[in-house]
C-alpha cells in the first residue's frame, strides 16, 4: 500500500498547477480517490468528525447490486443464441456465458470509455472533482439494449445523453432525466429498427471468436410483450422461464431472479428507496390487474410485473434518487404512477409493447412537480401558523 | 407532569473519550483572552487601551449598532493586547490576570438593564438568524435547553451539582423579562430541572439533536416571521444566577475536556476565555497530528492549543486529525472500524455501546446533493431541510422564508452534515444564509 501511496505522491507534483500534465489533473484525481480514501480533513467551523459513507460507496453499492443481472444476461445471450440456432443440447453452461460475455463485453466498454471519457474531459474543463454518477449509468446502459445493437450507435447515444441530458445541467445530481434511459430513448427514436424493429434484435446471431453459433439473418425471435404487441393471446415462454429470465429480451432485464438478488442489496444498504420500489410494483400489480379484468390484457398482473423491464426499471432506474421524487409522501406517487402509465402504455398503445422506459421517463419529468405539493403544504402551514396566532 | 416530547429523528454518535465525572481546578493565571467572532453577529468596538486595568465585569469591547450590549473581561488585570487582523478586524482582546479576580459590583435593579450593563446579555442568542440577541426586541419567550445531545458533550446536570441555587435564580431572574421555557432531557432526574420554578417545563425524549434548542422550539413554539425568540445557554443561566445573588459576573463554566486523544478526559473549572494549554497541557500528545476543538465534535470551532476557551463552548474535544491516513480503496473495502449509519459497513453489526475514535476527515470528495431523505433522518422539525439547503445555495430568500429558515441555526444542521453522503458543509451554508438573510431585512 505504501509503495502505491508512494507513486501517487510522486507523480503528483505534475499534474498540479503548471505541472506538464496538468490537462490530465482529473484523471489523477479520480485514480488517486479511487485508490484511497481523500484525506481532506474538514474546515474549521462546522461538524468535524463525518459518517464514513460516500457517493463512491453508494455508486458502488448500485453497481455491485447490478452484477447478477449483468451476469445472467450473459449467460441469456449464450443460451438464446443456442436456442435459435437450435443447439441447446450440444451447448455447455460455459460456453454460453462466454459468448455471452464477448457479446456484452464491447457494449460496457463502448459504454464507459465514452461516457466516462466525457465526464473525464468536463471534470477537467469545469476544474471539479470527477463524479462517479456515471459508474452506474454505464453498467445499466448496456443492459438495457438488446443485444444486436451496433456499438457506433451506442457511443452515439451514450455521447448524447450523457451531454444532453446530464453535463448541461450541471453533472450528476443535477439531472432531470435518468441518464441511461434517455439513451435508451435516444436510441429508441433514432434507431427503431435496432431496437425493437423486426424482431430480430433480441438474438446475437454470429459466433464469437468460436464460441456460439450462427444463426440465419432471417432468425427472429420476439420477446413475450412483442408477441402480445402482435395480437398474441397466450405466451410461447413458460412463467417460470421468464422468472428465471431465459427469454429474449434486452441483456439485463429478463431475469427476475437476478434482478431481486439486487434488490435485496439496495434495499438492505438504504440505497434505493423501498418506498419508491414498492409502490412502482404496486401501482403496475394494480393497474395490470384492472386491464386483465377489463379485458383489454390478455396479462395478468403478475406477467405485467415479470415481462419486459419493469422489474429492473422499478428496482435500479426508477429509485434513481436524483431523478425521483425526494419527498417521503412524493416517492409513493412517483412510484405508483410509475407503474400505471408503464402498464397503461403497453396495453393501450399498440406501437410500443414496452412502456417502462416512457413511464419513468415521463414520472422523471414529474417528480419536481409531486415533490412541490408536498412542499407546498409544509410552507401553506408555516404560513397559515403566523397568521392564526 | 412536565410535557413529554418525544423524538425519533436523529442520530446519537457514540465516540471514544467521554469525560468521567470529576472535575480539577484551573488556577487564575497567564492571558485571557475575549474573542469577538464568538458572538455571532456583533460588530466589536474595543473601548479598552493596551495597559488599562480591568475588572471583572468590566467592558472589553462593545456592539457598534448596539454599544449598550457589552462584552466584559472575565479577570481582573491589564489589557495586554488588543489583536487585530487583516482589515483591522479585532481578533482577540487579551488580559493579563492579576489572579485577585477584582469584580465590578452592580447595583442595577432592571433585570434587563443588569443584564446589559453586566455584559451577560452578550451571552443571549436570537432566533431568527442564531446572533448576539437585539435589546430592543420584545422577544416572545426565552428558550433553555439544560442538555447538549452531542458526542462527547458537556453532562449538565452533573454541572448543575452544587449550584441549584444559582440556577434557579437565574431562571427567575429571566422570567421577569419574557417566558421561559426549559427543555431536558428525559434521562435527567435532578429536582433543580424537573421542578425547576418560573419557567414551563417541556421534557424531550430521544436522540441527538434532541438537546438542540432549536428543536425544542420548533416542538413547544415554533418560529413565525416577525418574532423573536432569545436563547440562553444552561451554564450560562448560571452565571445569570450568580449576578443576581451576588451582583457580580463571575464567568466560571465546568467545561468537559473530552476526546480520544486526551489522556485523561474529565472535567475542568474554568474561565470563559482561559487559554487552552490550562486544560490540555500534560494531556494531549504534542507530536500526533491533532484537531483541538472549542466545543463538540458535531458543532464546535477548530483552534490552536494555543488559543482561548471560547465564550459559548462548554467543552474542549480533542480528535485525531486524520491527515495522515491513508485509507486503500475505501470505496468497496469493509472499513470494519469505521462508524456508518449505512448498512454498506458493519458498524450496525456491532453492540450500540461501542465507542468509536473518528477523525476530522471528511472520508469522500464534495458532490451536488445526490441522495434524497439523509437530512430528514436526522433533522427532527418541521421543515424540509433539504430543500432549505437547495433555496439557501441558490439565495431564493424568498423561498428560504417560506421553507423555515428564521427556524434554524447552523448547529440544527450538524447531523445531518455528518451523514451527507455528498458531504456538503451544510452548517457553513446555513450560517452564510442567515447572515445574507439578516443584512438583507436589515
Amino acid at each position: 500500500m505504501n509503495a502505491i501511496r508512494k507513486f501517487f505522491d510522486k507523480i503528483k507534483p505534475n499534474f498540479e498547477e503548471g505541472g506538464k500534465l496538468h490537462a490530465f489533473r482529473s484523471l489523477y484525481d479520480g485514480f488517486d480517490t479511487f485508490a484511497f480514501v481523500p484525506n481532506t480533513t474538514a474546515g474549521r467551523c462546522g461538524t468535524h468528525v463525518h459518517d464514513a459513507i460516500d457517493s463512491k460507496r453508494i455508486m458502488s453499492l448500485v453497481v455491485i447490486a447490478l452484477v447478477p443481472a449483468l451476469l445472467f444476461g450473459m449467460y441469456n445471450v449464450g443460451y438464446q443464441n443456442a436456442l435459435a440456432a437450435g443447439q441447446l443440447e450440444n451447448a455447455t453452461f460455459w460456453g454460453m456465458f462466454w459468448f455471452g460475455f464477448l457479446a456484452v463485453l464491447p457494449k460496457l466498454i463502448v459504454s464507459y470509455v465514452v461516457g466516462l471519457g466525457i465526464e473525464f474531459t468536463v471534470a477537467q474543463w469545469k476544474n471539479e472533482e470527477i463524479q462517479e454518477g456515471f459508474l452506474v449509468s454505464g453498467i445499466i446502459i448496456p443492459m438495457i439494449v438488446p443485444v444486436n445493437t451496433p456499438l457506433w450507435m451506442l457511443a452515439l447515444a451514450v455521447a448524447f445523453s450523457v451531454i444532453f441530458a446530464k453535463e448541461i445541467f450541471g453533472g450528476t445530481g443535477m439531472n432531470i432525466f435518468n441518464v441511461a434511459l434517455i439513451t435508451r430513448a435516444f436510441l429508441f427514436f433514432s434507431y427503431p429498427s435496432s431496437m425493437t424493429g423486426d424482431d430480430s434484435v433480441w438474438v446475437a446471431q454470429d459466433a464469437i471468436c468460436g464460441l456460439g453459433y450462427s444463426v440465419p439473418d432471417t432468425f427472429s425471435a420476439a420477446t413475450p410483450l412483442g408477441e402480445i404487441a402482435a395480437g398474441a393471446t397466450s405466451l410461447s415462454s413458460s412463467l417460470t422461464d421468464q422468472i428465471v429470465g431465459l427469454i429474449p429480451g434486452s441483456i439485463g432485464e429478463t431475469s427476475v431472479i437476478a434482478i431481486a438478488l439486487g434488490a435485496c442489496l439496495l434495499l438492505w444498504t438504504g440505497v434505493a428507496s423501498w418506498k419508491t420500489m414498492l409502490s412502482v410494483f404496486v401501482g403496475g400489480a394494480l393497474t395490470g390487474w384492472m386491464y386483465n379484468a377489463l379485458g383489454l390484457s390478455p396479462l395478468t398482473a403478475c406477467q405485467h410485473i415479470v415481462l419486459g423491464g419493469f422489474c429492473f426499471g422499478a428496482v435500479f432506474m426508477a429509485t434513481d434518487p436524483v431523478t425521483s421524487a425526494r419527498t417521503e409522501g412524493g416517492k409513493w406517487i412517483y412510484g405508483f404512477l410509475i407503474g400505471f402509465v408503464a402498464v397503461t402504455v403497453r396495453v393501450l398503445n399498440p406501437g410500443y409493447p414496452e412502456g417502462m422506459m416512457l413511464a419513468i421517463l415521463l414520472m422523471n419529468l414529474f417528480a419536481p412537480l409531486i415533490d412541490y405539493c408536498f412542499v407546498s403544504r409544509n410552507i401553506s402551514r408555516r404560513a397559515k401558523r403566523a397568521t392564526q396566532k | 407532569m412536565a410535557n413529554v416530547i418525544k423524538l425519533r429523528k436523529g442520530l446519537d454518535v457514540n465516540l471514544k473519550g467521554k469525560a468521567s465525572l470529576e472535575t480539577t481546578q484551573t488556577k487564575v493565571e497567564g492571558q485571557f483572552a475575549l474573542v469577538p467572532d464568538d458572538f455571532c453577529g456583533v460588530k466589536p468596538k474595543v473601548v479598552v487601551k493596551e495597559g488599562d486595568s480591568v475588572k471583572v465585569g468590566d467592558a472589553l469591547f462593545v456592539d457598534k449598532n448596539h454599544p449598550d450590549v457589552k462584552f466584559v473581561s472575565p479577570v481582573s488585570g491589564t489589557v495586554a493586547l488588543v489583536e487585530r487582523g487583516e482589515r483591522r478586524k479585532v481578533m482577540s482582546v487579551r488580559v493579563d490576570a492579576d489572579g485577585k479576580q477584582d469584580a465590578v459590583v452592580f447595583q442595577e435593579k432592571d433585570p434587563l438593564k443588569l443584564l446589559l450593563e453586566s455584559g451577560l446579555f452578550g451571552f443571549f442568542r436570537m432566533r431568527p438568524y442564531d446572533v448576539v440577541a437585539n435589546p430592543e426586541d420584545k422577544p416572545k419567550a426565552i428558550f433553555i435547553s439544560a442538555f447538549n445531545s452531542m458526542p462527547l458533550a458537556q453532562d449538565f446536570e452533573y454541572v448543575l451539582h452544587g449550584q441549584e441555587k444559582e440556577w434557579q435564580a437565574g431562571i427567575s431572574l429571566l422570567a421577569q423579562i419574557a417566558k421561559v421555557h426549559l427543555g431536558i432531557s428525559a434521562k435527567q432526574s435532578a429536582a433543580a430541572l424537573t421542578v425547576a420554578k418560573d419557567c414551563t417545563v417541556t421534557i424531550f425524549d430521544g436522540p441527538a439533536p434532541a438537546g438542540n434548542v432549536g428543536v425544542q422550539i420548533n416542538h413547544i413554539s415554533p418560529i413565525n416571521k416577525g418574532e423573536v425568540v432569545w436563547t440562553l445557554g444552561a451554564e450560562e443561566v448560571i452565571f445569570v444566577g450568580r449576578l443576581a445573588l451576588t451582583r457580580k459576573v463571575n464567568l466560571t463554566r465546568t467545561v468537559a475536556v473530552a476526546g480520544s486523544e486526551v489522556k485523561a478526559p474529565k472535567y475542568a473549572q474554568v474561565l470563559v476565555g482561559q487559554p487552552l494549554a490550562a486544560v490540555l497541557d500534560g494531556q494531549i500528545d504534542e507530536q500526533k497530528s491533532l484537531r483541538i476543538i472549542n466545543g463538540n465534535p458535531m458543532v464546535g470551532v477548530k483552534t490552536p492549543k494555543e488559543g482561548w476557551l471560547a465564550a459559548h463552548a462548554t467543552e474542549v474535544t480533542v480528535i485525531p486529525e486524520g491527515d495522515d491516513v491513508y485509507e486503500m480503496l475505501g470505496w468497496i473495502a469493509p472499513r470494519c472500524k469505521e462508524f456508518s449509519t449505512s448498512r454498506s459497513y458493519f458498524s450496525w453489526l456491532r453492540p450500540r455501546k461501542t465507542e468509536y475514535t473518528m477523525d476530522a476527515r471528511i472520508k469522500g470528495g464534495e458532490r451536488h446533493m445526490i441522495m434524497s431523505g439523509e437530512y430528514d433522518r436526522v433533522f427532527p422539525m418541521d421543515i424540509y431541510a433539504g430543500y432549505l439547503v437547495k433555496a439557501i445555495i441558490a439565495g431564493d430568500i424568498d423561498r428560504q422564508e417560506a421553507l423555515g429558515i428564521y427556524e434554524v441555526a447552523p448547529e440544527d444542521f450538524a447531523l445531518a452534515e455528518f451523514v451527507d453522503s455528498s458531504k456538503l458543509e451544510l452548517q457553513r451554508i446555513v450560517r452564510e444564509g442567515l447572515d445574507i438573510l439578516r443584512k438583507e431585512n436589515a
